[in-house]
């Protein structure tokens, strides 16, 4: 997506040639698409009014960058306002001098809150505390059962009783207190802001435990109505900070925008995934690019970077250096490719790929069919196409439901490809390529590197060894 | 490294996607998912006797108590009505139609989550019949029931009741959707409704993936006098769901509700896993006649990506709109309505097993209006 907005500013912006300032009224129609983009990605309608506003401010008779194009320049100011608004101050967990420091999680239903409880839990253990859980969701059905087996899952504490939410928190706190727990995460029911009742609750449910740190659990496909309730859920309880979930899908997350904006509190974490190690720290820039509909490539990078298996990729980079990459590490680096996810639009997402190339499709079937015409290879063949004549190329087709026209396309691609990265061997290597595990240069402050207990595929014979 | 992955990655893409001509599909080869045990249905509970069902939540004073017999969406909408009903208001009050009416109206039309590109198309309709002369200039009323009206009319043909399988064997209705939408509640409120009605309901837990998921449906089940059929943690949804059917089919129970894993459309081994689930459910004896897709009245655009991407995978017949009984207007059903052609059928309002109501369309813009 990122080509579709500068490229719809690069024709606005064509006539701008020989002037020394971004004329008025060229801005006037980037902010209108900027207007549209944001909309779409869900951020509230008067946040985007301010933020207009703001970019207009900044954009409007300033002088052209020398450097940049006038799109790329205004895409710079919006991706700066949006990181300004997302960003500010990072929230910096510190911990209560009386222990036990209490979090408290609140949030509409369905938005993720018992399962960010775990999660939450779980990197509090990895800062190297004792956390304990409490489970205050009495309204829906095996709530606590849901959290029980989590916390199990993890090693942490689960206290509940058939109470009521309130006394819950009043005895998970003693029972926290006597174990010596310093951490204490309540997870509380799904609510509606405007059920009087159950905001009346968790207002009684905070005041009991009186927590050092509330976090409004929001998902991240949330539309329009995100402030409303987290204005509504501020009131109540004094949010000190927000998580969003499921940000592993595709919704452009400006709901998280709006709900900063209208809180005034740091988003903390991010949830991406069902599994308990799928948590993170909050970066703003890279939300800043996604809800611009630019993807988010840092992150990208880094759930690569956690997902390939270092060995297996260790020794791709050692053939790619050595002019020997296979179709045997192709396979392999496809295979953990498939692990990140859909694999349309991800090249959209990369950086340095040439304008004409963006574009193209992706379609995950088509990788099916590229595995398993590899796979109907020998490992010979896979080691060295050469061998591939007629009478082979017909038997992988057979083999692999394809015909031989997909398996000559696959292998001419293949070579292309092999003649690209032969030249960047040594282009890798000069870039210190050369020791996989380098933290990437995208680290704000602390980064812990999760590996996510992923069973990694086991290699089904890396080929014959050179 | 960091480097050598990004080379790696645009390696591989660029030649996955130059590689092959688009043509017939070609089977997946199965990914093993999620660890998949050996499916061990539970012995179905003992019908109980019909049990006194849990009384609808208490509403707060501003609401109107829903009359005796089905409730109506317009009055648990009641509490939600206030946002947008103050840029109609704004509207109806002025004297004549100008460039600021339009504005009010984009606005609440993007408020309630309609989305640009439909309120676009709807208000340029709007505006070109004003120019023509077909809506009088000075009467913003009119226009407002021109809108109101064009918004209801874009449900025209739709059907709101839920199909039942014509002959033998039992009717499945398969319930899909991404995570926290309300699946699992809404299967639980059917069933009651349905076992209200004298049918024979079986239950799939066919979510083997999140913790406690099977516990929270069986719940669902003991209140509303339904069967349920589970499998072991972990054990494959298509084996669960296979087994209620035929559980169902054996004892002529004429409905299995089936229960999935909320899953986010964007990950494509589960959106496999689903097809292959919808492949299972529509195996004789049950017939498949609705595929459902539960969707969360807070969800902004993103509904759209949804609802493309579950009806690409397993076909849905229908939607059912969660939670709005909350501020969120859950106006993105225009755009998918109006993009994927997609019907409403249910409407959840609430927690309670009595809180699910029938889609009307006329009540539901209606409610949008205030």
């Amino acid at each position: 997506m990122f080509d579709t907005l500068t490229d719809r500013f690069e024709t606005i912006f064509t006539r701008l040639r020989g002037r020394g300032r971004l004329g008025d009224a060229e801005v006037g129609e980037v902010l209108r698409e900027i207007r549209v983009a944001l909309l779409e990605a869900d951020v509230n309608l008067a946040v985007v009014r301010e933020l207009i506003e703001a970019i207009r401010a900044r954009c409007s008779g300033a002088e052209l960058a020398k450097y940049l194009t006038p799109a790329q320049q205004v895409i710079k100011v919006v991706n700066e306002e949006l990181t300004a608004t997302l960003g500010g101050e990072a929230l910096k967990i510190s911990y209560a001098s009386k222990p036990p420091t209490v979090v408290l999680l609140a949030g509409l239903q369905g938005s993720g809150k018992t399962t960010a409880s775990a999660k939450l839990a779980r990197w509090f253990r990895q800062q190297g505390r004792h956390p304990y859980l409490i489970g205050a969701d009495l309204q829906r059905p095996a709530a606590v059962e849901q959290l029980r087996v989590l916390g199990a899952e993890i090693g942490v504490g689960v206290f509940s009783a058939p109470t009521d939410p309130v006394s819950v928190a009043r005895g998970g706190l003693a029972e926290a207190q006597r174990l010596g727990r310093d951490v204490v995460i309540i997870d509380t029911a799904g609510r509606l802001a405007i059920d009087r009742e159950l905001m009346d609750e968790v207002r009684r449910v905070s005041d009991v435990a009186r927590p050092h740190y509330t976090f409004f659990v929001v998902d991240a496909m949330t539309g329009q109505d995100a402030v409303q309730t987290a204005e509504a859920f501020h009131q109540a309880l004094q949010l000190d900070g927000i998580i969003l979930t499921k940000v592993d899908g595709d919704a452009r997350g400006g709901a998280a925008l709006s709900v900063k904006k209208v809180v005034g509190r740091p988003i903390a974490f991010l949830s991406t995934g069902e599994r308990v190690a799928d948590f993170e720290i909050f970066h703003p820039d890279r939300l800043a690019s996604r809800i611009l509909g630019m993807g988010d490539v840092l992150s990208l990078i880094e759930k690569a970077e956690r997902e390939y298996d270092e060995e297996v990729t260790g020794q791709a980079l050692q053939r790619l250096q050595a002019g020997t990459f296979t179709l045997d590490d192709f396979l392999d680096q496809l295979r953990q490719l498939k692990k990140m996810g859909p694999l349309t639009g991800l090249l959209s997402m990369m950086p340095g790929v040439p304008k004409e190339m963006r574009d193209a499709k992706v379609d995950d079937r088509d990788v099916g069919k590229i595995e398993a015409i590899i796979c109907s290879m020998t490992p010979l063949e896979r080691a060295d196409p050469t061998l591939l004549d007629g009478s082979r190329r017909l038997r992988i087709a057979h083999g692999s439901g394809t015909s031989t026209t997909e398996v000559n396309n696959l292998l001419r691609q293949f070579k292309e490809m092999q003649k690209m990265m032969r030249g960047m061997g040594p282009m890798a290597k000069l870039m210190g390529g050369g020791r996989p595990g380098n933290a990437s240069k995208s680290s704000k402050g602390t980064r812990k590197k999760v590996k996510g207990g992923r069973v990694t595929p086991s290699s089904k014979g890396l080929g014959p060894s050179r | 490294m960091t480097l050598v992955i990004v080379l790696i990655v645009v390696a591989v893409l660029l030649v996955a996607s130059g590689a092959l001509v688009v043509g017939t599909r070609s089977r997946r080869r199965g990914v093993p998912l999620r660890q998949a045990g050996p499916p061990q249905p539970r012995a179905p509970k003992p019908p109980p006797v019909p049990a006194a069902t849990a009384a609808p939540e208490p509403e707060t004073s501003a609401v109107i108590e829903a009359p005796a017999g089905r409730p109506v969406l317009k009055d648990r909408l009641g509490r939600a009505r206030g946002l947008l009903a103050g840029y109609f208001d704004q509207v109806r009050g002025r004297k004549g139609i100008d460039e600021a009416t339009f504005e009010e109206l984009e606005e609440a039309l993007i408020l309630a989550d309609v989305g640009v590109t439909t309120t676009t198309r709807v208000l340029a309709d709007l505006r070109d019949r004003l120019r023509s002369g077909a809506l009088p200039a000075t009467d913003p009323a009119a226009l407002l029931q021109a809108l109101q009206d064009d918004l209801t009319s874009m449900f025209e043909g739709d059907v709101a009741s839920l199909a039942y399988a014509d002959g033998e064997g039992p009717t499945v209705w398969l319930f899909v959707g991404v995570n926290g939408v309300g699946k699992t509640t809404t299967i639980g409120k059917l069933a009651l409704r349905e076992t209200q009605a004298g049918r024979a309901v079986v239950l799939a837990a066919g979510d083997t993936f999140r913790a406690a998921a099977g516990e929270q449906l069986e719940s669902w089940a003991e209140r509303a006098g339904a069967r349920i059929v589970r499998g072991s943690d972990g054990a494959d949804p298509s084996s669960v769901i296979f087994d209620a059917v035929q559980h169902a089919a054996s004892r002529g129970a004429g409905l299995v509700l089936a229960d999935t894993a909320g899953r986010l459309h964007t990950k494509v081994n589960l959106m496999d896993e689903l097809r292959k689930v919808r492949r299972v459910a529509e195996r004789p004896p049950g017939q498949l006649t609705e595929v459902l897709l539960v969707l969360d009245a807070t969800t902004g655009q993103n509904g759209v990506a949804q609802a493309r991407q579950f009806t690409e995978a397993v076909g849905v017949t229908g939607i059912v709109l969660t939670k709005l009984d909350g501020t969120a207007k859950g106006g993105v059903v225009l755009a998918i309505r109006s993009e994927l052609g997609l019907p409403i059928k249910l409407v959840g309002v609430g927690e309670g097993p009595a809180d699910l109501v029938p889609f009307d369309p006329a009540e539901f813009v209606s409610a949008l209006f205030g």
